[in-house]
C-alpha cells in the first residue's frame, strides 16, 4: 500500500492534521511500516501540488495544517481500490489492504469492490483454463505452470468470498472520525495475509 | 448462433408475506447453442432454482422461460415433459444413476423413456460412452464404478441423443483435480459440437471451463465476464507470477 494512497485513505475519513495522519497510518499497519514525519509532509505536498488533497490554513507549518480529501483525491483513491495489485508476491497482500479500506469508506460499496477483483480474476483464469483446455493433454510443461496459476488464481477468489461472506455478516462500520489513539495494534501477520488490527477498530475481535 | 435458453424477467418467490424468500430476481439471460455458461454464486444465491427453472422442472412466478424456441408458459404438461425428455439433460450432484440398472442401460434410458426402441437406444448409448471413454464400463452397475466414471456416465446420460440444453449443478462433485478435470473437458467438448451448456457453481476453477460466466447474489445476475480474449491475451499480459 503506497504512502500516497494510505494518506487518501485516512483524509477520506475526515479531514486531518499532518501529525495524526502519520499516528493513524502507523497503528493501521500495526506498526509494521514507520513513517517518519518527512515522508509524510512530502507526500502531503506532493498530494497539494497535484490537487488530491487542500489544506486550511496556508500560514502554518505541515503539522497544524488540517488537511482533506478534492475530489480529484477522492477520485484517485477509488480509481486505485479498483486497480489491479502490482505483480510480485504476495499481490494478495495489497488486495487485502484494498478491502480494509473499501469496508471502512462510506463512499464506496466495499461488495462492488470484491466483485469488481473477483470478476476481473476469473477473467484471468478463463484464459488459463481455455488455453489448457486447447492444448493436448500430453502438454504436461503446460498443464502444471497452468494449474499453478489457477490454483493461485483460485485461493484468491476463496479469500474474496470468505471476506465478502465475513463483511456481510459483521459489517465494518463506518471508520470512525474521532481521534484514534494507538492502544494494541493487533499482530500483524503479511506473510499469510492476515489482516492487521486498525487501531480505534471495536469490532476487529468480531469480524475475525 | 442460435438462442437455445432464454430466461427475460424471471423471477421465483417460495412462501408468501413476511415469510417470502425471493429466490430469483427479474434475471435475464441467453444461452446459445455451443456456449457453455457458468453462473457462480454463494450458497443460497438463487443458482440452484435458476438451473430447474430452465430445465423446466420448477416455474417462474413471473417472467418467461423459452428453452428450443418454446415458451414454456405455453406448454402443456405433456408438452413440457416431452421437451425435457428429449431436448434437456442433466447433471446434478446426485447422479440419480439406477443402481439397478448397468451403465448402458442407465444412459439409453431417457431415449426408452421417449419412445425409442431398445435396440437402437442402446447403440446410441454405447456412442456416448465410447466417446467418454467408458466402453469397457458399459455393462458395469454405478456401484462398481469409480466416482469419477459415474460421473461421466451421468454425462452420458445427459448428452445421450439430441440433446440441445444441458444443465449441470456442481458437475464434478467430489472428484479429485484430475478428474474433475477430465469431466470439464466432456462438457466443454459437448458444447463445442453445439450444445448450450449451462453449469452452476461456487467454484472458480470449475466456472473458469465456461465461455462467460454470470455471477448472481440474492437472487439477481450483478456482474459477468467479459468475452473471453483468448490465451493470445495471456502473452501480453505479465507472465504468470
Amino acid at each position: 500500500m503506497s504512502i500516497r494512497h494510505a494518506m487518501l485513505a485516512l483524509l477520506a475519513e475526515a479531514p486531518k492534521y499532518g501529525l495524526q495522519l502519520r499516528q493513524e497510518f502507523e497503528a493501521r499497519t500495526g506498526e509494521v511500516w514507520p513513517l517518519n514525519v518527512g515522508q509524510v509532509y512530502t507526500t502531503l505536498q506532493r498530494l497539494e501540488r497535484e490537487g488530491h488533497v487542500e489544506s486550511d490554513d496556508a500560514g502554518r507549518d505541515g503539522a497544524q495544517k488540517r488537511y482533506r480529501l478534492t475530489a480529484e483525491g477522492e477520485r484517485e483513491l477509488h480509481g486505485w481500490l479498483r486497480t489491479p495489485p502490482q505483480a510480485g508476491p504476495p499481490p494478495r497482500d495489497e488486495l487485502v489492504m484494498k478491502v480494509q479500506v473499501a469496508a471502512r469508506l462510506t463512499q464506496v460499496d466495499v461488495t462492488e469492490i470484491l466483485q469488481a477483483h473477483r470478476r476481473r480474476i476469473v477473467e484471468e483464469m478463463q484464459r488459463y483454463t481455455h488455453l489448457k483446455a486447447d492444448a493436448a493433454p500430453e502438454d504436461v510443461g503446460l498443464g502444471l505452470v497452468v494449474d499453478a496459476e489457477l490454483f493461485r488464481l483460485e485461493a484468491v477468489v476463496r479469500w474474496l468470498d470468505a471476506a465478502d461472506a465475513r463483511l456481510r455478516n459483521h459489517p465494518t462500520p463506518s471508520a470512525d472520525a474521532g481521534t484514534p489513539n494507538a492502544d494494541s495494534a493487533g499482530t500483524p501477520n503479511a506473510a499469510d495475509g492476515r489482516v492487521e488490527r486498525p487501531a480505534g477498530d471495536n469490532t476487529a475481535g468480531a469480524r475475525r | 448462433m442460435s438462442v437455445v435458453l432464454s430466461l427475460r424477467q424471471v423471477s421465483k418467490v417460495y412462501g408468501v408475506g413476511a415469510a417470502a424468500v425471493h429466490a430469483l430476481r427479474a434475471v435475464d439471460l441467453d444461452v446459445a447453442a455451443g456456449e457453455l455458461v457458468a453462473v457462480m454464486g454463494p450458497s443460497g444465491s438463487g443458482k440452484s432454482t435458476l438451473l430447474t427453472i430452465a430445465g423446466t422442472l420448477e416455474e417462474p412466478t413471473a417472467g418467461q422461460v423459452t428453452v428450443c424456441g418454446s415458451d414454456v408458459s405455453t406448454l402443456s404438461a405433456d408438452a413440457t415433459a416431452r421437451l425435457r425428455r428429449r431436448s434437456l439433460g442433466f447433471v446434478f450432484q446426485d447422479l440419480n444413476l439406477l443402481a439397478g440398472l448397468s451403465a448402458v442401460e442407465n444412459v439409453a434410458l431417457p431415449l426408452e423413456l421417449d419412445g425409442m426402441a431398445v435396440r437402437p437406444a442402446r447403440a446410441a448409448a454405447l456412442r456416448v460412452l465410447d466417446e467418454l471413454g467408458l466402453t469397457d464400463r458399459a455393462g458395469h452397475f454405478p456401484d462398481d464404478l469409480s466416482g469419477g466414471e459415474r460421473q461421466r456416465v451421468a454425462i452420458a446420460r445427459a448428452v445421450v441423443g439430441d440433446r440441445r440444453l444441458l444443465l449441470a449443478d456442481e458437475p464434478t462433485g467430489a472428484l479429485d483435480a484430475a478428474n474433475g478435470e477430465a469431466v470439464l473437458r466432456m462438457l466443454r467438448s459437448a458444447c463445442k459440437r453445439g450444445i448450450a451448456g449451462v453449469m452452476v457453481t461456487h467454484d472458480a476453477q470449475l466456472a473458469s471451463w465456461a465461455d462467460r460466466v454470470i455471477f448472481i447474489r440474492d437472487g439477481r445476475v450483478v456482474d459477468q465476464t467479459a468475452p473471453s480474449a483468448g490465451p493470445d491475451a495471456l502473452l501480453a499480459s505479465d507472465p504468470p507470477r
